[in-house]
């Protein structure tokens, strides 16, 4: 076991090594000049003004020391939490700026995840080879995993709040209300939180159902299965180890899709105007801040990188195999 | 979007060695009963036909609309009617939304093919590695894929997107299918281990072939199918990934896109708020009838390789 998160902690230590290098050279090596870029905006200068200016970001910026001292104050400053400051925030810290809008998406995000994997498994179980229900569930659920989620979250607003007007449309809270401890801000905060829950729910229902059906069909093909049916035991004692062994695949599919989520509350933030990381970035690349958007980067890294993490411990609950050291979990 | 990848169809064990050594028999015969198969297949001729009608609408409807998907001559925000250049209404700003649609089209199946492609073979070319050749290889070409899978692809593109003011649909692509690699590479791998110890490649090896040709002749042929499904699913998530970086805003440049309909239409026309429903909708949909019909072609042909699956 200690062998095994060793070796997820070195990779996931890797990849964050990594991930955060590609962070780092990706402005330094791009074609186009950063500081050319921001001295555009400035408007008509003078040739000495000019100069001034380019001096001054450069030295801002630490663009005129050797790289490898660029590099390595990259990582002081990212060690101390220090990820430069944001232009679309008013100078605002950029930790601090993705910090107060970190809430918000956690609160899409752990619900949406959680609910849509227990609801996928428990429905495509059920499905598997029970013909009406398959025949419901299988196109409802390739429909739905096939949705890209920025879609979903369009035809959800356009019926449930623009025609229906169910829902409020957009935002995380109206515009009347402070943010505050009140009964009243909470039922807003809820109202505004529902669609774009449901469209991250849904399309992540989809996807489970249908790997959950496809696996307890292989798994009621296998041999064991076969054995304990020819013994007599009842169907439900053979589902309920078909379904133990199909939800080993189905945890590591969690941490596969994890980034693909993530991703799709990106864009469904963006639908609604909800004041997650995803709209952040989305005004962060409009106002071209480009440390807000690198910031955006490191903590999306970090963020996929824990949650892997916490998958890894659960794999451990779930699979004996990695307890005891044997190769159940590598990969 | 990464393709389901938990869905991922399951080579048949077959029991033992004499299934391997009939490949070569079972190859030429095969074919004819996969066609067999394939056109008793509801699941396979109903994705079959969907993808047709879209292959129809992107390669001959920009023929017969002939409108420019940019140009804005055409009366503003008016519904869907039967007249000419109107069949799927206007933008705000008078743009031919089915010219927009049939363009966009096609660069949702160029990204996807071109994408999905490339995503294949780095994942082909990084399992059947590591799977062949174990060891030290595996260990690292498995710590690569690891790396690579963890990092939200759709991240690394929106930050090399953001600092490139042109961008292309070919460029999307290629950087699309460069990211989107890691599940099939690790899902080939272990394909490629479980034939590697067979008795058929031993006899290849001690005939003295090179090991990229036991590969090629004799590893991937025995997993084709599992080879083209894998892409079907890559196929699928690149056009996904596409959309989502369209939306975004860092879609290509000087070109039209599904994902970037719907995001001209929820940036600059405020579709959703004045309810035109016919700007967003229609491009969301084809990519959804795109995306699906790749899956339920997926399951369709799982069925016809896979005789434990058949229920015809």
């Amino acid at each position: 076991m200690r062998k095994y998160f060793g070796r997820k902690l070195f990779t996931y230590t890797l990849t964050f090594f990594i991930a955060a290098t590609i962070d780092w050279l990706i402005p330094r090596f791009m074609p186009g000049d950063p500081v050319a870029g921001l001295m555009a905006r400035q408007g008509a200068l003078s040739p000495e003004g000019a100069a001034a200016l380019s001096k001054y970001y450069n030295e801002l910026f630490g663009l005129n020391r050797p790289l490898w001292e660029q590099f390595f104050g990259f990582w002081t400053a990212l060690i101390q939490g220090d990820l430069g400051r944001s232009v679309f925030g008013h100078g605002r810290p950029v930790a601090e700026t993705i910090m107060s809008a970190l809430p918000y998406t956690l609160a899409l995000l752990i619900p949406a995840i959680l609910l849509s994997w227990w609801a996928g498994n428990t429905f495509g179980a059920m499905a598997a080879r029970r013909k009406w229900l398959d025949s419901a569930v299988l196109p409802v659920g390739y429909i739905l995993t096939a949705t890209p989620y920025m879609w979903l979250g369009l035809v959800l607003a356009f019926v449930l709040a623009f025609l229906l007007r169910i829902f409020p449309l957009s935002g995380g809270y109206g515009f009347n209300l402070e943010p505050s401890l009140t009964w009243a801000f909470f039922v807003d905060l809820v109202a505004h939180w529902i669609l774009p829950f449901l469209s991250l729910f849904l399309v992540g229902f989809g996807g489970w159902a249908i790997g959950m059906r496809n696996m307890i069909i292989y798994e009621l093909e296998s041999d064991y299965s076969r054995y304990l049916e020819a013994l007599g035991a009842p169907q439900s004692l053979v589902r309920k180890y078909a379904f133990r062994n199909a939800m080993l695949p189905q945890v590591t599919g969690l941490a596969l899709q994890l980034g693909v989520i993530v991703a799709g509350s990106l864009v469904t933030e963006i639908v609604f105007s909800y004041p997650g990381i995803g709209l952040l970035l989305f005004n962060a690349i409009k106002s071209e801040d480009y440390f807000l958007l690198q910031g955006i980067f490191i903590f999306v890294i970090a963020g996929v990188l824990i949650a892997n993490f916490l998958v890894d411990i659960a794999y451990v609950i779930v699979d004996p195999r990695t307890r005891v050291g044997m190769r159940g979990g590598t990969a | 979007m990464t393709g389901l990848a938990n869905t991922e169809p399951k080579l048949e064990s077959p029991v033992g060695a004499p299934a391997a050594v009939a490949t070569v028999a079972a190859s030429r015969k095969g074919r004819g009963e996969f066609l067999y198969f394939a056109l008793r297949s509801k699941k396979f001729l109903f994705a079959m036909g969907i993808l047709l009608v879209l292959i129809a609408i992107a390669v001959l409807g920009p023929m017969i609309d002939g409108t420019d998907p940019v140009a804005t001559d055409l009366l503003p925000m008016q519904p869907p009617s039967t007249d000419p250049g109107y069949w799927l209404g206007t933008t705000s700003f008078g743009e031919d939304v089915f010219a927009q649609f049939a363009n966009g089209l096609r660069a949702t199946f160029f990204v996807g093919l071109l994408g999905g492609g490339l995503a294949a073979l780095i994942g082909m070319a990084v399992g059947f590695t590591a799977g062949y050749r174990g060891g030290w290889t595996d260990e690292i070409l498995n710590m690569l894929t690891n790396v690579v899978l963890v990092i939200p692809s759709l991240a690394v593109l929106i930050v090399i997107s953001s600092y490139l003011k042109a961008r292309g649909v070919l460029f999307e692509a290629v950087f699309i299918g460069a990211t989107s690699w890691p599940w099939a590479a690790r899902a080939i791998r272990a394909q490629t281990f479980s034939l590697r110890s067979r008795d058929f490649i031993d006899l290849a090896k001690l005939s003295g072939r090179k090991g990229w040709r036991i590969i090629v002749e004799e590893i991937a042929p025995n997993m084709s199918s599992y080879l083209f499904m894998t892409f079907i699913l890559l196929f699928g998530g690149a056009i996904l990934i596409a959309a989502s970086l369209d939306f975004i805003g860092l879609g290509p440049t000087g070109g039209m896109s599904l994902g970037l309909m719907m995001f001209n239409a929820v940036t600059y026309g405020a579709a959703l708020l004045l309810g035109y429903w016919w700007w967003f909708i229609p491009p969301g949909l084809g990519i959804m009838a795109t995306v699906g019909a790749l899956y339920v072609m997926n399951v369709g042909l799982d069925e016809i390789f896979n005789p434990k699956l058949r229920d015809i």
